[in-house]
């Protein structure tokens, strides 16, 4: 297990690639779309952080009146819908562009103006949600949005129609994201690359795709029902015509139990990348990754009904729904023993991005053990709707994929940009991080099981929840200080920071065997893969060609001097994008009881959109 | 071009280099007999005794069953495709139809009888 | 759907630098299909199941399988059961099973023409037969136009099913049957539509420049998608209007 050596070349792949804004949204190369994502996530990832900001300082006393009991639950409604929809999942779909043809030796994804049809629609639909609360109309539902609660009937206002329009459009960009990875991973492995040689964060996010396919359908459907309820008068949620309250539950948790392995399996994916390159050790039972993975998203569409003990489902179904969920603990359990293994007796190199991949297997593991608490419904009937609750899923959401993310982006940052993020200030990032995140969410154990519930603006003094809350929200800000020193490292470092070799942290990969960052065409012949792990057990003239071919005057080759045929930049997905998502939000003028507007934008955008499709499916890819 | 050589050589042969192509006649067998399963579908309907037996429901399911089969199987040639489209297909199917079961449990569409008393 | 495939001969191993073979040789298309179409099986679960569980649970009439009687809202198998009941407050059994079992033969058949175009389009090298009957038969165009005929004919059906229930008083509002209802089988309408559009586009290009073998795959993707549409209308036939 020889490592390559790393030559750090100083070759700069930047001189061949346009720029400006035109390229940027014009762009169809999976890199640049990896990128776009990163960065609206992030900007997201502070929005939706000033809204736990402000929840949280809401919170930091007995009735406090910082904001009204409205805005509250706009506050938490946009929070949970931000961090789920706009922040966790755009972040993996960073990773997912960005690596994923890296990784199985693609020059592209299989359908690269599809790909950048999916960011479109992602940040319309993010903005249809975000935007609102900047009037005071923001959803006000809870992320969940629980229909009979969500109709009218109850919610009068614009309010949930944004939330229920942006998530049907947001699961548009999903889905499309999702066939576009998976023909990806099947059908554009390198020569050599079997699927039990694929990296592991590419398998994780294999089967992620399939769970995106599987369980956005029925969101979508519980979506369709309740904007027909809303603006079309059916019936499906309303009670007085004999509805059952417990539709939509369980429509959007067979939607919503397989989401949460949508948030994390990435990052875990992400993790079992960086531990055995700082370990300098080969993955621990890679196969047993592999099917535990597979295990764990099959068995996420079984246990939906976890999120509903307490609606009454009576003793079979709630066993069976247990008996399902403790089950996942093992194949999750295998996965953190396995991480474990890997580190042990490794020559570990504590770097940011390994102490975020730490960091993830503690507290991952902290919250999966208050998750197997819940899976027992006697136990879950005591802790449900309480912080107990909002700790559980903050430390696998936080501590997981969050933690796992960062991991991610201290990992690949040079890969994606040709420079390296800042250690120090890496590290103050991480351990204010890892410190504000404790200091944040493991009091909020104790305030549940004091009796604390969730989403209340407000409580009276003297009931032993003041210290915990006071400790919560100090948490939150130490949590903006390391943010605000993120933030700052990364554009820094973007703009000034050391350059990056091909492979800096010698990692066994075969993205790392590319420029960074990386050409357009990402490889100038295609590599023959005979290993797991290509740069150490196989020689650096096997993946890719030397510099004398693939540079020429101290640049790299573009593509048309390699003769590598490249799709054309296009406009036309962010034009059916914007075309798809006016059409959707026309339904908001009958809302507003102006139906003839409501046909005209609709119908014009729908015709635009058929235009520019046909447009799109009759111009030439490349 | 040998491409054409070949096309020309298999003109009357059952282009066996193909992974997929039932003939023409199978086509047609395969319409009368999802036209004849449909005829007895709808008799049964009719047949008030059949309607009010235990029988009807699972009959219907069944003949259903294997019309959804065949038009998959032979139309859509997932019987001479490739083993991934196979499973492209019959992996989400089979999670959609158990999604499917359990919702039926869980509103008291379907029940087990355990003998455990009142469930 | 007019655009090249990624395998067309142009692209195979004639440049040093042209797209490698796919991993499995398998089209980019035909694979992101099959997914799309695991994932609409989701799609329809989720409404079918609606549409079951609801079953049943309607407060007021008019009601799939059973007569209604307004004014005493009761239900009966059959109007002599009904009881005494003035005709403006009687409704009948709202499914109308002969035109549903016509409509869903008329699907069945667009399935086998669906396949006799490919067929036909896999076959377009060889020597045309002489007669002119022949021919006809062995034409694309012939079964892409019997295709989209028989969509649009069971389209029709839809039309007219729809406008009659509305006029025996069942909206999308009236209860819960008629919001799954129509949801449901409006959804699986808007596919079929989509499906004749796509059927239109391939007889566009038939006009225009003829499908030759190398569009099979072109022809073969509309098809899978064609057929699905058939088989959710297969399950559809039976546990919405033959279960009572």
């Amino acid at each position: 297990m020889a490592t390559m050596a790393a030559p750090v070349s100083g070759v700069h792949a930047e001189s061949s690639s346009p720029s400006g804004i035109w390229s940027w949204l014009t762009t169809v190369d999976h890199k640049r779309i990896g990128i776009l994502y990163l960065v609206s996530a992030m900007f997201f990832f502070v929005w939706g952080g000033l809204e736990a900001l402000v929840i949280r300082l809401q919170l930091a006393g007995p009735n406090m009146g910082l904001v009204s009991a409205d805005m509250y639950n706009q506050l938490f409604t946009m929070h949970g819908t931000t961090m789920v929809f706009l922040v966790v999942m755009p972040l993996s779909s960073a990773f997912f562009n960005f690596l994923i043809p890296l990784q199985i030796g693609a020059r592209d994804v299989a359908f690269p103006r599809l790909n950048a049809f999916s960011y479109w629609v992602f940040l319309f639909g993010g903005l249809v949600i975000t935007l609102p609360i900047l009037f005071g109309l923001a959803p006000n539902g809870g992320w969940f949005g629980y229909a009979p609660l969500t109709t009218k009937a109850y919610a009068t206002g614009y309010n949930i129609d944004y939330w229920v329009l942006g998530l049907q459009i947001l699961g548009v960009a999903s889905l499309a994201a999702a066939f576009n990875f998976i023909t990806t991973i099947i059908n554009m492995r390198a020569p050599g690359m079997h699927l039990m040689r694929m990296p592991i964060f590419t398998w994780m996010s294999f089967v992620v795709q399939f769970l995106v396919i599987l369980a956005f359908p029925a969101i979508t459907v519980a979506l369709v029902f309740l904007m027909f309820d809303r603006f079309f008068g059916t019936n499906f949620y309303t009670i007085a015509a004999g509805a059952d309250p417990l539709l939509w539950q369980h429509l959007f948790w067979i939607f919503g139990h397989p989401e949460v392995y949508i948030l994390i399996l990435p990052a875990f994916g992400l993790v079992s990348e960086v531990l055995p390159t700082f370990s300098k050790k080969p993955l621990f039972g890679y196969p047993v990754m592999v099917y535990s993975g597979m295990l764990i998203g099959f068995l996420g569409f079984g246990v939906w009904a976890h999120h509903m003990f307490s609606v009454g489902m009576g003793p079979v179904a709630d066993s069976v729904f247990s008996l399902t969920t403790m089950l996942i603990a093992i194949p999750t359990g295998v996965k953190i023993l396995n991480w474990i293994s890997t580190m042990w007796g490794g020559n570990i190199r504590f770097t940011t991005s390994m102490l975020f991949g730490i960091a993830l297997v503690g507290l991952f593991t902290i919250g999966g053990i208050s998750g197997i608490m819940h899976s027992s419904a006697p136990a879950d009937l005591q802790q449900t709707d309480s912080y107990f609750v909002v700790a559980h899923f903050h430390y696998v959401l936080f501590g997981g994929a969050v933690f796992g993310i960062m991991a991610g982006i201290y990992y690949y940052f040079p890969k994606m940009t040709g420079r390296m993020l800042d250690e120090t200030l890496g590290k103050i990032h991480f351990w204010t991080f890892f410190i504000a995140m404790n200091l944040t969410f493991f009091p909020m154990h104790f305030a549940g099981l004091y009796g604390m519930p969730r989403r209340i603006y407000t409580y009276d003094a003297g009931q032993g929840w003041e210290l915990f809350n006071k400790l919560s929200t100090a948490g939150v800000i130490l949590q903006g200080v390391g943010m605000l020193v993120f933030l700052y490292n990364f554009i820094k470092s973007w703009r000034s920071g050391p350059v990056a070799g091909n492979n800096p942290w010698g990692a066994p990969t075969l993205e790392w065997a590319l420029p960074s960052p990386v050409p357009d065409y990402n490889f100038a012949h295609i590599p023959t893969i005979t290993s797991r792990y290509p740069l150490w057990d196989q020689k650096a003239d096997e993946l890719v060609k030397s510099e004398a071919e693939t540079t020429v005057g101290g640049r790299l080759k573009t593509a048309k001097e390699l003769g590598i045929p490249m799709p054309f930049p296009t406009i036309r997905p962010l034009i059916a994008a914007l075309l798809m998502s006016t059409m959707l939000c026309s339904v908001l003028f009958i809302h507003a009881g102006n139906l003839p507007l409501a046909m005209t934008i609709g119908i014009g955008s729908f015709l635009g959109l058929a235009f520019t499709l046909v447009s799109w499916l009759t111009s030439p890819l490349e | 071009m040998a491409n054409e050589v070949a096309h020309a050589a298999d003109a009357h042969g059952a282009h066996a280099d193909d992974h997929f192509h039932p003939q023409w006649s199978t086509y047609w067998k395969v319409a009368v007999v999802l036209t004849a399963i449909t005829v007895v579908e709808v008799w049964i309907y009719y047949i008030p005794s059949f309607v009010a037996s235990k029988l009807f429901v699972p009959s219907l399911l069944i003949m259903s069953a294997v019309k959804f089969a065949i038009v998959v199987m032979f139309y859509m040639h997932l019987k001479y495709d490739h083993k991934l489209f196979r499973a492209l297909f019959t992996g989400p199917l089979l999670i959609a139809i158990g999604t499917l079961f359990g919702l039926m449990f869980l509103f008291g569409k379907l029940a087990i009888r355990l003998g455990l008393g009142a469930g | 759907m007019a655009s090249v495939a990624k395998t067309d001969p142009h692209h195979a191993g004639d440049a040093p630098h042209a797209h490698p073979p796919t991993s499995t040789g398998l089209n980019h298309r035909k694979i992101a299909v099959w997914a799309f179409i695991g994932s609409e099986c989701m799609l329809f679960v989720s409404l079918i199941s609606t549409y079951l569980i609801y079953k049943g649970k309607s407060l007021a009439g008019p009601y799939p399988h059973e007569w209604w009687c307004r004014a005493t809202n009761t239900i009966a198998k059959s109007a002599a059961e009904l009881g005494q009941c003035a005709p403006a407050e009687t409704f009948k059994p709202i499914l109308n099973i002969p035109v549903t079992s016509a409509s869903t033969f008329v699907l069945l058949m667009s399935s086998l023409a669906m396949v006799l175009a490919l067929a036909a389009v896999e076959n377009a090298d060889l020597p045309m037969p002489s007669g002119a009957w022949d021919r006809i038969l062995r034409s694309s165009k012939t079964w892409l136009w019997m295709t989209a005929i028989l969509g649009t004919t069971f389209l029709g059906f839809q039309a007219y099913e729809f406008t009659s229930f509305v006029h025996e008083g069942l909206t999308i509002r009236t209860n819960l049957f008629g919001s799954s209802f129509f949801t449901l089988t409006g959804f699986h309408g808007a596919h079929v539509t989509v499906g004749v559009l796509w059927l239109l586009a391939l007889l566009g290009i038939d006009y225009k420049r003829g499908l030759k073998p190398a569009d099979a795959l072109n022809v073969d993707i509309a098809a899978l998608y064609w057929h699905f549409v058939d088989v959710v209308w297969i399950a559809i036939f039976t546990l919405i209007y033959l279960i009572q």
